[in-house]
């Protein structure tokens, strides 16, 4: 299952690939009502991507790649394959663009704040066991200045 | 034995690509964890006895050879500005791939978006993999194969808990888009390269850590490599260590990069901007690059830089680079190899045992 994931979210996990449908009611904004969820992490969005993608036909869009921190949660008790990292901070991240996603920050040390600035960085997410595939995918970092 | 296969040497050691070409991008990478040399002493040796470095970058849980190099391309990208699409080979050069089996460039590749008309494939030569696919890059583009080439050397190191490589071994690097000169904020002028069958380091397949030589690994490996394809290239270019603004090696500790530059006679001034591993420690197929890209981002046009890497088994890769107008225009564009050093979370022992996986769990 892990090899099929991977194969199908490769995109959105290394590039940030959302999908657009279109409106009914044509025009206005392209992002917020018509951005279909991603993925919350744990790959369990995939579904919600897949189903929608049935019934209605979806345009691939690049993301922005930095936004703020709209929300978040200490995540201790971490859901399997995900505990070699924990305890990590799991956040809702408001895109520039508008989209809402969620994804675990990294390189935070302590609380993050709420509109605190954050990009996009691949990382790895977790692995298959010993000898399965590596999952890698988007985190968020607070940016770094330059 | 080219004369017993019926063919003569055809002359020049010093090779330059039938195009000119150079630095289109470049962009370096280190995570921000730093181990004391001290924290090692004091758990190891009771806190007796130096360190061969003051700190070194460690990385985090969720950080291996693959997402260091995507961080690294996507800085080099940024500089270069050009279409990804554009580029036709990505090759990783590393002693530290996640994989036995499964490339590193590919998802590299990937996550750029290079895929899917590129090669890609992964480099090993000890610490020169990634300046040996710097080199190819040149023979790719040279000879007008592809526009651009990504070459990445970057590696977590491994260092036995308790051994001397221990206080060096240490994650980071650099990627670098080699591209026509006219394109280039740098241009390759020539490069040579002095290889040997030297057992100084190796990693036996399936083995964690490395083996070395001890006192093996100076002079008949490092120094011989390093000052030997320093010297020939200079020599067959006509050129001194007066005519150079920087010169940078490979950095496995303070101690030989700082001789080696003394032998060949070069001033400490020269050696200090792309001089890192006091702060990050040996970064192994990173650290001549990184040092590298160190220099490109202080350096003004029409500098002349020295580079030379070395890898253990063993060889060296002494190129001779000139900066251009574009640097200044492309260095700002991304973060800076300094920015990233200064980016810096000080770990203990323990912290470092359980991120680079040295904790037996079962």
């Amino acid at each position: 299952m892990e090899v099929v994931n991977y194969w199908r979210m490769k995109k959105q996990r290394f590039g940030l690939e959302g999908a657009t449908q279109p409106r009914r009611d044509a025009g206005e904004s392209m992002y917020h009502e018509d951005t279909l969820p991603h993925t919350n992490g744990n790959g369990s969005a995939a579904a919600t991507l897949t189903l929608q993608a049935e019934r209605t036909e979806t345009t691939p869009v690049d993301l922005f790649t930095k936004g703020v921190v709209y929300s978040w949660t200490t995540v201790y008790n971490a859901p399997a394959g995900f505990d070699a990292q924990a305890p990590y901070t799991l956040a809702m991240i408001e895109l520039d663009d508008g989209s809402l996603l969620t994804a675990q920050l990294t390189d935070v040390d302590g609380e993050p704040e709420i509109g605190q600035r954050v990009e996009m960085v691949t990382r790895l997410l977790r692995t298959d066991g010993e000898a399965g595939v590596i999952i890698y995918g988007y985190k968020f970092r607070p940016v770094l200045d330059h | 034995m080219s004369q017993q296969n019926g063919h003569k040497s055809s002359g020049g050691v010093v090779q330059r690509p039938t195009n000119p070409v150079g630095i289109v991008g470049y962009g370096a990478y280190v995570p921000r964890y730093r181990l004391p040399g001290s924290e090692i002493a004091r758990v190891w040796t009771g806190g007796v006895g130096g360190s061969p470095v003051k700190e070194k970058a460690v990385a985090g849980l969720d950080e291996d050879v693959v997402t260091m190099s995507i961080e690294a391309a996507r800085n080099a990208l940024t500089r270069a500005q050009i279409d990804p699409t554009d580029i036709r080979a990505v090759w990783v050069g590393s002693e530290s791939h996640p994989y036995a089996v499964k490339p590193t460039s590919t998802m590299v590749a990937e996550a750029i978006g290079a895929v899917p008309n590129t090669l890609a494939a992964d480099w090993e030569f000890a610490c020169k993999a990634g300046s040996e696919a710097v080199q190819a890059g040149i023979g790719f583009v040279g000879s007008s194969m592809g526009r651009y080439v990504m070459s990445i050397g970057m590696d977590i190191a491994q260092g036995r808990p308790g051994d001397a490589l221990e206080y060096t071994a240490a994650a980071g690097g650099a990627a670098f888009i080699i591209g026509p000169a006219e394109d280039s904020l740098a241009v390759y002028e020539g490069t040579y390269s002095f290889v040997t069958d030297t057992p100084d380091f190796w990693r036996r397949a399936g083995e964690s850590y490395p083996s070395h030589g001890d006192r093996f690994t100076g002079e008949p490996a490092y120094f011989n490599h390093t000052i030997s394809a320093a010297e020939t290239i200079m020599q067959e270019m006509g050129l001194t260590p007066a005519d150079f603004d920087y010169a940078v090696f490979h950095q496995p500790n303070v101690k030989f990069p700082g001789r080696a530059g003394k032998m060949l006679g070069f001033t400490p001034e020269q050696l200090q901007t792309g001089m890192l591993v006091n702060e990050i420690g040996n970064v192994y197929s990173g650290s001549s690059l990184i040092g590298l890209s160190a220099i490109l981002d202080e350096a003004t046009p029409d500098s002349l830089i020295l580079y030379v890497s070395y890898g253990s088994g063993a060889g060296s890769d002494a190129m001779v680079i000139r900066t251009t107008e574009r640097l200044a225009e492309r260095q700002g564009l991304a973060r800076s190899t300094r920015d990233y050093i200064a980016r810096r979370t000080e770990i203990d022992y323990a912290l470092y045992t359980r991120y680079r996986g040295k904790l037996k769990m079962h």
